[in-house]
C-alpha cells in the first residue's frame, strides 16, 4: 500500500479518487493538486443550473461538508503540475517544488478547443470550462445577442440557458446539423429542430472567418459573407486533453494517456515501467477488454467509475479490476433530458422508434452494428434508459432492447391507465 | 444497511435504475423511489453502483458514502 498518493486535478475524477480512498479506509497522505485558486466544484452544471442561476455555487460544490478537513487531503489550488519524473516518482509543480509521490493519479482533463489567440483575448468572448466563465456569463444575459459557435453538447445548452433567461441566441455549426456526425442526421434534425422551436437561429455549415471588436459590439463574420453582431460569443468547438506536462515522461500519450483496464498508464514503447502511477477522467485514454479497442470518454460517469477502479488499485495492485460500465452521458437542452448510453460511432445504422407512454410520444434512437445494440439515446424518458444500459451491458441485440423498450412503454400506459 | 434519497436533489436522470433496479425506480414526475430501503449484503455492490452514479448525490447509504466520508 501507498503512504502518499498524489492527485493532479480536482474535478470529479481526481476528488472522487481521493473520496474513494478514504471510504476504502486509506490512512496514507492524498495530496490534490487544483491549476485553479477555486474550491473543487461540479462541472456539468456549468452551462445549465449554474448559469440558470438555479444552482448556487455552494450547491456544486465537490467536497461534502466539512471540506477539505473532513477528507484529510491537503490541497495545493493554483498550482500546476509541470512535469513527472518517473525514476524519481515525483512531479515537479510550477511553484518549484518537487512532489514525491508513493502512488500518482493523473486527473488533469480537457481543456477548450479555442479559435486563434487574438479572438479569446476579447473580453466578450468565452469558453465553458471553468466556474469563473459560468459566473461571468451570467452576467451577460442582457447585454445583446449572444452568437455560440459551435452546436456540440456545450454549444446547445448554454444556448438553452440564454433563451431561458431571455437572450437572443444564435448557434453556428460548421456541419449540416448539430451532432449529425455522432448520432446520425435523423437524430441531428431533430435536435435542431428542439434549437429552433424554442427560438434559437441556427445556422448550420456556417464557418467562422473572424471575430473583432466594433465598439460594443462583438461582430462575428462567417465565410458566407454574413456578419453576425453580438455582446457575447460562446465558443464551444470540443476540448484537447490536458498532457503536454507528460511530454517526455515515457508514459504512452495519444490524445490522451493510455490506460489499463485498471487505469494503470502504460510506458511508451519499452519505456520505463511507471509504477503505482494512473490515470482517470476526461484526460484517460483505457482500454475497453471487451473490445480490446481504447476509448478516451468526456463524460461525467465515466470519470467517477474511474475513480472507483483506480481508488481499488491503489489499495490492492493485484486485484481484478471491475468491468467497465457502459459509456453514458446525459444533457438537458429547453427541458428535455437527452440521454446516450454506448458508442454510437461504432453503429453501421440507426433507427428512431417511438413508443406511446402515458398518451405521450417518446423517442428513442437504437445504434447496431451487424444486429448487436452498440448504443442508444433516450429524449425525455430517463426509464428508458435504464433499460437501455442493462441491455447494452448484457450484449443484447438491437432487437431485443426495442422489444423491452415496448413492454416498458405497455407497462406504464397501463399503470396509468 | 438503509438507504435514503432527497427527492429535492434529484433531477430524475434513472442513473439508478440502470444500475440496481430492485432498489430504486421513478416515480410519475420522474423522481427517485426507494423500492426497498433495507439493502442485505449481497445487494451492496448493485446499490453502490446505483450511488456512485447518480451526479447530483440525491441517494446515500445511512452512516456510510457521501455522508460520512465526505
Amino acid at each position: 500500500m501507498s503512504d502518499h498518493v498524489v492527485i493532479i486535478g480536482a474535478s470529479v475524477g481526481g476528488i472522487r479518487t481521493a473520496q474513494e480512498l478514504r471510504k476504502l479506509g486509506f490512512d496514507g497522505d492524498i495530496t490534490v493538486v487544483g491549476a485553479e485558486h477555486e474550491q473543487p466544484y461540479d462541472k456539468p452544471p456549468l452551462s445549465k443550473q449554474l448559469l440558470l442561476g438555479t444552482q448556487s455555487e455552494a450547491e456544486i460544490s465537490l467536497l461534502g461538508e466539512g471540506g477539505w478537513e473532513a477528507l484529510g487531503v491537503t490541497p495545493r489550488l493554483g498550482v500546476r503540475a509541470e512535469s513527472l519524473d518517473i525514476d524519481s516518482m515525483a512531479v515537479h509543480l510550477s511553484d518549484g517544488e518537487d512532489l514525491q509521490y508513493d502512488a500518482l493519479v493523473i486527473a488533469t482533463g480537457v481543456r477548450p478547443r479555442t479559435l486563434a489567440p487574438e479572438v479569446h483575448e476579447l473580453d466578450s468572448v468565452f469558453t465553458v470550462r471553468e466556474i469563473a466563465d459560468a459566473r461571468a456569463l451570467r452576467e451577460r444575459a442582457d447585454r445583446g445577442p449572444v452568437v455560440i459557435i459551435g452546436a456540440g453538447f456545450i454549444g446547445a445548452e448554454a444556448a438553452s440557458s440564454f433563451r431561458a433567461l431571455g437572450a437572443e441566441v444564435t448557434l453556428v455549426e460548421a456541419l449540416g446539423a448539430p451532432f449529425g456526425r455522432v448520432l446520425g442526421d435523423e437524430v441531428g434534425a431533430f435536435l435542431a429542430d428542439l434549437q429552433r422551436d424554442n427560438g434559437v437561429e441556427l445556422l448550420t455549415g456556417a464557418a467562422v472567418e473572424t471575430i473583432e471588436k466594433d465598439g460594443d459590439r462583438t461582430l462575428v463574420r462567417l465565410a458566407d459573407g454574413r456578419t453576425l453582431s453580438a455582446g457575447t460569443v460562446v465558443v464551444g468547438i470540443g476540448s484537447l486533453p490536458n498532457t503536454e506536462w507528460l511530454e517526455g515522461s515515457g508514459l504512452k500519450l495519444g490524445d490522451g494517456v493510455f490506460t489499463d483496464a485498471g487505469c494503470a498508464v502504460q510506458p511508451d514503447g519499452f519505456g520505463p515501467h511507471a509504477e503505482s502511477v494512473f490515470a482517470v477522467g476526461d484526460v484517460a485514454r483505457q482500454i475497453d477488454p471487451r473490445t480490446n479497442k481504447d476509448y478516451r470518454v468526456e463524460h461525467w460517469t465515466n470519470a467517477a467509475e474511474q475513480a472507483y477502479v483506480a481508488a481499488r488499485q491503489i489499495m490492492d495492485p493485484t486485484m481484478a479490476p471491475s468491468p467497465p460500465k457502459a459509456p453514458y452521458f446525459w444533457s438537458d437542452q429547453f427541458g428535455l433530458k437527452i440521454q446516450m448510453v454506448g458508442r454510437p460511432s461504432e453503429a453501421t445504422s440507426v433507427t428512431v422508434h417511438r413508443f406511446s407512454v402515458r398518451g405521450s410520444e417518446k423517442k428513442v434512437a437504437v445504434y447496431e452494428n451487424d444486429g448487436a445494440l452498440v448504443a442508444a439515446v433516450t429524449f425525455g424518458w430517463p426509464r428508458a434508459l435504464g433499460t437501455c444500459r442493462q441491455a447494452w451491458e448484457a450484449g443484447a441485440t438491437a432487437a431485443e432492447v426495442v422489444e423491452k423498450l415496448a413492454a416498458l412503454a405497455d407497462q406504464n400506459t397501463v399503470a396509468s391507465a | 444497511m438503509k438507504l435514503a434519497s432527497d427527492v429535492v436533489k434529484c433531477q430524475g436522470y434513472g442513473n439508478c435504475i440502470a444500475a440496481d433496479e430492485k432498489h430504486f425506480d421513478l416515480d410519475d414526475d420522474g423522481l427517485v423511489v426507494l423500492l426497498e430501503e433495507t439493502v442485505a449484503d449481497e445487494d451492496r455492490t448493485s446499490v453502490e453502483a446505483a450511488i456512485r452514479s447518480c451526479p447530483v448525490d440525491a441517494i446515500w447509504l445511512e452512516g456510510v458514502g457521501s455522508e460520512a466520508a465526505r
